[in-house]
């Protein structure tokens, strides 16, 4: 255990405004995370989206660290949070927290119920559908982009794996399908508050739907299989609770992996030599991805907790109540574990262990789905079109806002081959 | 090698069954870790190391 610093000049301590400003190469993390790793690895932050003050942590063992203690919670609804994206304040505590904003017992009561849905055996399960789809959209973009027309990945690779993937998984019937992807699609492109409920509320209702008629009419599909497991355990969530479930999982998962899909892409499209060791090396595609989630670390700060009791991490009180903002990004660059952090390299070993899906009982529900659509997509782009080159320059890019958007994307990725 | 499991603290991610899938499976109804090989031979000692390491909940330990 390190000792407490017990600085008496603390309220002289600077506060920086968080998310910083990331000026210089879009894909590499900001400036200020190495400094502050090396000089200040538990700092003081304000949040620039309400000015709540929190403790952001930039090394990747005191990251583990905090992660793993059960004195630390996930729970939104304290005042100390470090909340990050807008949430009406006045629906605080009145609607049900999200798996992602559950404690012990209840988050470990809903997590098992939905992990059998995401194991290995059932991912691989899905896997050869997964590579049509991918050969698909591919087939797609040959053909769109034959004459030298500039292809947006975003919209022609990026968006739809996911969708249809997600739609196949819980079996959503044609009719529905369309009410579905505009969902999933809103959840991607925001759009405006009053569309934003009305959809809501329709998947909301789809949902319920198929609930009742999989509670008795089961098939194999994901709500067929949770809804009869549920029932088999004696229905310990009640059809709101699985309804929400499904929903968590789809708000976790799709963004994210649309943006993961084309920052993974981009990645690559920048890295030549990386590249064409993918196609040279099939043996590296599981690697790979996990090397590009860590270079990339997408979902950088969202991974944030509350301390429930005084607790020194990294050699720092963190008292009771306050709030503690997790820099991923930071962690995975961290020359402690990872030689020449900001370096791409495919074939580096310890991206398996990196914090790109979190850590502790949170850890990303999803990340073998990942994991297999990444490889699936960056093996077959790479492969099927050799002469692959991005249309723009990176500076060019439509990057998401990272003022805004919790997660690293791209609105387009236009692409020529 | 003897691989402990702390079934508590499983939280049933795959990530060991991702790095060693010879020894380590996932019960069909939680999710949770089953060790399907609980003294693996030497040979495996490197993927039983990476699979502890990747347990986001140090549910998973070697004893020697
Ligand atoms: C590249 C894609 C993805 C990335 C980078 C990612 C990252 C993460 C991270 C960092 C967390 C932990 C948050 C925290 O501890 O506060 C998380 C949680 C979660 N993710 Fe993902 N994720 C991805 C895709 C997915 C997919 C495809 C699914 C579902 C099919 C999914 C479902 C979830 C769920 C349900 C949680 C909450 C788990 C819990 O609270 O126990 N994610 N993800
Ligand atoms: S990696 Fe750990 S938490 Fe995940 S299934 Fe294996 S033992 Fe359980």
């Amino acid at each position: 255990m390190t000792e407490i610093i017990n600085c008496p000049v603390a309220h002289e301590r600077e506060v920086r405004q968080f998310p910083f400003d990331r000026p210089g190469c879009p894909m590499e993390p900001s400036g200020t995370y190495a400094e502050l790793r090396s000089t200040e690895p538990v700092s003081k932050i304000s949040l620039r989206l309400n000015g709540r003050e929190a403790w952001l942590l930039t090394r990747f063992e005191d990251i583990r660290e905090m992660l793993s203690d059960p004195r630390f919670s996930a729970d939104m609804t304290n005042p100390g949070y470090p909340l990050q994206f807008e949430f009406p304040m006045e629906l605080i505590g009145k609607v049900k927290p999200a798996l992602l904003h559950m404690d012990p017992p209840e988050h470990t009561k809903n997590r098992m119920m939905l992990m059998p849905e995401l194991t290995v055996k059932k991912v691989a399960s899905l896997t050869p559908r997964t590579e049509e789809v991918v050969d698909e959209c591919i087939d797609n973009i040959l053909e769109l982009g034959k004459d030298g027309t500039p292809v947006d990945l975003v919209e022609h690779l990026a968006m739809p794996v996911p969708a249809i993937g997600m739609a196949e998984m819980m079996d959503i019937a044609h009719e529905e399908k369309e009410l579905f992807t505009r969902w999933v699609t809103l959840l991607v492109t925001q759009g405006d508050g009053e569309e934003h409920a009305d959809l809501n509320m329709r998947v909301e209702m789809l949902l319920y739907k198929l609930i009742a008629e999989r509670s008795v009419n089961p098939g194999d599909d994901l709500i067929s299989t949770l809804t009869q497991r549920n029932i088999k355990a004696g229905k310990p969530l009640d059809d709101s609770e699985v309804s929400a479930l499904v929903r968590a999982m789809i708000a976790a998962g799709h963004e994210s992996t649309v943006n993961g899909i084309a920052i993974g892409c981009m990645v690559l499209l920048n890295h030549p030599e990386q590249a064409q060791l993918l196609r040279d090396k099939p043996e590296l595609s599981g690697p790979a991805v996990d090397e590009i989630l860590r270079y990339s670390s997408i979902s950088d700060h969202g991974t944030v907790r509350v301390a429930t009791e005084d607790v020194v991490i990294g050699g720092q009180l963190i008292k009771a109540g306050e709030g503690v903002v997790c820099s991923l990004s930071a962690g995975n660059h961290d020359p402690a574990v990872y030689d020449n952090p900001n370096t791409l390299d495919l074939t580096r070993k310890e991206a398996r262990h990196s914090l790109a899906f979190g850590y502790g009982r949170h850890m990303c529900a999803g990340q073998t789905l990942v994991r297999m659509q990444l490889q699936t997509v960056f093996t077959k782009l790479f492969t099927r079109i050799p002469t692959i080159k991005q249309a723009v320059p990176l500076e060019e890019l439509p990057f998401k806002s990272f003022y805004q958007a919790l997660i690293d994307g791209l609105h387009a990725l236009p692409v020529t081959f | 090698m003897q691989v402990i499991v702390d079934m508590a603290k499983c939280v049933g991610a795959g990530a060991c069954v991702l790095t060693a899938p010879d020894v380590f499976d996932q019960n069909e109804d939680d999710g949770k870790v089953i060790v399907m090989i609980s003294s693996p031979d030497e040979a495996r000692r490197a993927e039983v190391v990476e699979s502890c390491n990747v347990c986001p909940t140090m549910a998973l330990s070697i004893q020697d």
